[in-house]
């Protein structure tokens, strides 16, 4: 097996795992370290992909200030072990059979359709990575106006977020 | 040095995207329901990556820009939000949270 086999499943491993303690660790910080754990190990595959750019925004946006808000959130409000209650009725009967349903039908469908063959037998094309300069031409250029409007984004989601934060008088 | 298919990624994607729904589904703290969305957000940019290897553009990229920020925006809405339920409720239990529940 070569190289990028092994780093691939290695860190395929990583991200399942921390993907499961994440459901099964009952204090939210535990949650959280996990969630972090998967995205380091995605930033990693993102730089096996050759997106080395996204690999750092990744880890520099994601795994650094988002998470690090979570974390701080969990902090303040001092959140403890979580209560279980019994599973509903509804999750059991109907959500476990669609949830085992959705898996099959995206695993038929990567196996059987022409679009999902494409995709599996292309051997993940041209290994150079992908120039920063070019991503940065395409966001600049051509997707100038969602760009513009992300930033109006951020700031509606700035205020909403000091609104909701503020004392109540 | 051969290559990782792209079909990996796309089954690796696909199984965090499950997990990320099954957390979303069981979890009852509030704060870990967000972490859920978070992991099937990852999931999703793993697919962009993935599909923009596959066909060699560079959109793809683009779109796992656009999906962190709205990901980062939703983050500190959704926690300040969390943070009022804490003072008004004194409960991360969703369960807890029911005024609305017929």
């Amino acid at each position: 097996m070569s190289l990028p086999f092994l780093v691939f499943f290695a860190c395929a491993i990583l991200a399942v795992a921390g993907a499961i303690v994440l459901i099964v660790a009952r204090e939210p910080i535990h949650s959280a370290l996990a969630l972090i754990l998967v995205m380091m190990a995605l930033a990693v595959l993102y730089i096996l992909l050759g997106a080395e750019f996204i690999a750092a925004v990744q880890i520099i946006v994601y795994a650094g200030a988002v998470m690090v808000l979570f974390v701080f959130v969990i902090m303040l409000l001092n959140a403890g072990v979580e209560e279980r209650t019994d599973w509903s009725k509804i999750a059991k009967w109907i959500g476990l059979p669609l949830g085992f349903f959705l898996l099959l039908e995206v695993a038929h469908w990567l196996a059987h359709s022409s679009v999902g063959k494409a995709v599996a037998n292309g051997a993940g094309g041209p290994q150079t990575a992908f120039s920063t300069t070019e991503l940065s031409t395409a966001l600049f250029r051509q997707y100038l106006f969602p760009f513009e409007a992300t930033s109006i984004l951020i700031l509606i989601a700035i205020l909403g977020a000091l609104v909701l934060a503020r004392k109540a008088e | 040095m051969s290559v990782v298919p792209v079909s990996y990624y796309l089954v690796l994607s696909g199984i965090l995207f499950g997990l990320g729904v099954v957390a979303f589904v069981f979890k009852r703290n509030i704060i870990t329901i967000f972490m859920a969305i978070e992991l099937m957000l990852n999931a999703v940019n793993l697919a962009f990556v993935a599909f923009a290897r596959a066909h060699n553009q560079l959109d793809g990229l683009v779109f796992v820009f656009f999906v962190i920020v709205v990901a980062a925006a939703e983050a500190a809405v959704g926690l300040a939000i969390v943070i009022v339920i804490m003072h008004n409720r004194e409960t991360l239990n969703v369960e807890r949270v029911n005024l609305l529940k017929f």
